[in-house]
């Protein structure tokens, strides 16, 4: 399980002159501030390394694949083809072309298999990412604002979750809550939660001191505008960086709790579980655990990549 | 020193009263004890009498300060499972959690950091970057999969090495080791090496990252236009310069390969006390999980406790920033 934490206590300036907040108040102060030019520096530093696009690349393929699997993929994903057990990839002795990638043991089409996974690993991964990042998000921004017994009360509580092995701490959510797959993401977004906590914090106490920030409670800003419009938006960096992150963590962690029976149950074409089930296959057909094995390395790899890129454009900073 | 230690202290305890929370939770989300035990045709009063025998109309508060105090002297009361004491079975699975714990931290150190030192010194030969890229790679995928590409290349295909259990092993009191014998050693081979690769590749960016550090600053500069030789530089001073964070990274990660050893026992069947703990998990045998969740806490605070002083005691300037901050 990766556990990677962008720094904490950099938060991105993309613009000194003129800081986010004020063009949120009146855009039609500065043109220039307007989201394309942004983009397109951000396009410009992101491009420059390959790997992040090579990253960027596959997650989109992945994402397209997810959405259309009913069209792309050949079978039905729980359909067995009892005749057909275990049938090689179709380029190996046996193999047909009617299963590309051979079938499992019940006589699954793997490739259709496959394709279906994908859909509910980024689904996964949007999910507790999304969940760990919203509930993070606000937990740090009260800490940063409010201070005092509020943020002392939230703070040692993420010091305690940080405080076991992850893996173990969503075993044990999962152990209470039950196995599935909607309980094993509720476990993966509270095992990510005190990275988004702890970065939202520091950012925020990082951006409180600085004069925009007097400037908007001055023109009167109650506090939510404070948090959410003025604060927040300077803030995004650090936590984008490690949103992107948290996904391979997630499809990891996802993983392992299939792995182990403790997430999707059968027959969900998850691709930990597919690893599971395929276990006791191995000295016969390889193939049954080469293929889930690869599509969660690809997958991985491409959000690594692109977390990397993501780091170095935004975060100027972290660059070695 | 003693204000630093006693609030790290207090911090653990801290830590162990919520791990035993949730501990207790266990008991009252997961089923009702008094329906497993009596079956279906006990009558009203059978129950009461039940939950007031086993302290279950205690207030809440009372219950949970019985377990911790049960949890102190390590009673956890009996396996739902296999009806044996909990603290027999763990104690009797421990030795081989962490034989094979140490042996991969024992792993991830000696191959790790000569790997971080040499991507660091020779940073643009393609030995280093054939080493970081498979250091990428090898944080990208599940450890399962690498046990079983193992077990598949190195028990199936070559059948050099079992791939299974561990091996014949020799009793020593109440610890059992298989260190001894020649199948335990040749079983521990797998299972460490797919524990060890991560904390290997962390180890190893690690150390490039702080050689690469260290080498930029003056000192080194200096030594070498003391003229040092490269190994003494390279060694004496730059190495030595990054070791003090690395041991603080691998301490605080050797609780995490204990917790981890969770999927590397299951791949390998290893009778440790991970594979208890999943066993227990699809069980819903409570008392195990339990005393495991604790127990490994323990583990995991106490190193943490030791890494934090340890890292006191090493670095100078933790001292003077607190004694000028402080007051």
């Amino acid at each position: 399980m990766v556990e990677r934490t962008a720094a904490p206590e950099a938060p991105p300036e993309s613009d000194p002159v003129m800081p986010r907040a004020l063009a949120d108040i009146a855009p039609e102060l500065d043109p220039a501030l307007a989201a394309p030019s942004s983009l397109r520096e951000f396009w410009g530093d992101f491009s420059q390394n390959r790997g992040a696009v090579a990253g960027l690349a596959m997650v989109i393929a992945l994402v397209l694949v997810a959405i259309f699997a009913d069209w792309i993929a050949p079978h039905s994903p729980i359909e067995q083809f009892r005749e057909a057990t275990l049938t090689p990839p179709s380029w190996h002795e046996g193999g047909t072309t009617k299963f590309l990638l051979g079938t499992d043991a019940l006589g699954r089409d793997i490739l259709s298999r496959l394709i279906h996974g994908s859909r509910l690993s980024l689904f996964i991964g949007f999910i507790s990412v999304t969940l760990s990042l919203a509930l993070g998000v606000v937990l740090g921004l009260l800490a940063g604002f409010l201070r005092g017994i509020t943020e002392i009360f939230i703070m040692r509580l993420m010091d305690v979750m940080l405080a076991l092995p992850s893996l173990l701490l969503a075993i044990a959510v999962v152990a209470i809550l039950g196995p599935g797959l909607i309980n094993a993401m509720y476990a993966i977004a509270i095992v990510l939660l005190p990275h988004y906590v702890r970065l939202a914090r520091a950012a925020v106490i990082g951006e409180t001191g600085k004069e925009y920030v007097a400037a908007a409670r001055i023109a009167g800003a109650g506090p939510l505008r404070l948090m959410f419009n003025t604060v927040l938006p300077n803030c995004t960096a650090p936590l984008i960086v490690q949103a992107t992150l948290g996904f391979s963590t997630a499809i990891l962690d996802a993983a392992a709790l299939g792995f182990l029976g403790l997430g999707a149950q059968p027959p969900t074409p998850e691709w930990g579980s597919m690893l599971a089930d395929a276990l006791e296959f191995i000295q016969r057909a390889s193939w049954v655990v080469t293929w889930p094995g690869l599509a969660i390395l690809i997958t991985v790899l491409a959000f690594n990549l692109m977390g990397d890129g993501l780091r170095d454009a935004l975060d100027p900073k972290l660059k070695r | 020193m003693l204000a630093f230690i006693i609030r790290r202290v207090m911090q653990s305890a801290a830590v162990m009263l919520t791990v035993a929370f949730v501990a207790f939770g266990l008991f009252n989300f997961v089923g009702d004890p008094v329906a497993s035990m009596l079956g279906q045709d006990a009558t009203p009063d059978d129950r009461a009498r039940l939950r007031a025998d086993l302290g279950l109309d205690d207030p809440f508060y009372k219950q949970f300060a019985s377990f911790v105090g049960n949890a102190v002297k390590g009673e956890f009361g009996l396996s739902l499972r296999q009806g044996r004491k909990v603290s027999t079975l763990l104690k009797e699975r421990m030795p081989a959690t962490l034989e094979l714990s140490f042996t991969a931290a024992i792993l991830a150190l000696v191959l790790g950091i000569p790997m971080g030192v040499y991507t660091a010194l020779r940073r643009n030969s393609w030995f280093s970057q054939v080493l970081l890229t498979i250091s990428l790679v090898g944080v990208s995928l599940p450890t399962f999969l690498i046990g079983i590409y193992l077990i598949l290349i190195f028990a199936v295909l070559l059948g050099w090495l079992p791939s299974f259990g561990r091996g014949d092993v020799t009793a020593l009191g109440w610890w059992t080791t298989g260190y001894l014998t020649q199948s335990g050693l040749k079983a521990i081979i797998l299972p460490s090496i797919t524990l060890s690769l991560f904390v290997m590749t962390l180890v190893m960016r690690l150390v490039r990252s702080e050689m690469l550090e260290v080498l930029r600053t003056d000192y080194i500069k200096f030594a070498r236009a003391r003229g040092l030789t490269d190994r003494s530089v390279h060694f004496g001073h730059a190495l030595m310069n990054t070791l003090v964070p690395v041991i603080t990274i691998v301490g605080l990660q050797l609780g995490g390969i204990i917790a981890f050893a969770i999927i590397t026992e299951t791949v390998f069947q290893w009778p440790g006390m991970g594979l208890l703990f999943i066993q227990a998990v699809q069980f819903a045998d409570i008392p195990v999980m339990a005393a495991y969740l604790c127990l490994i806490a323990l583990i995991f605070v106490i190193i943490n406790l030791i890494v934090d002083l340890l890292y006191y005691a090493v670095d100078p300037r933790l001292r003077i920033d607190r004694a000028t901050t402080g007051h």
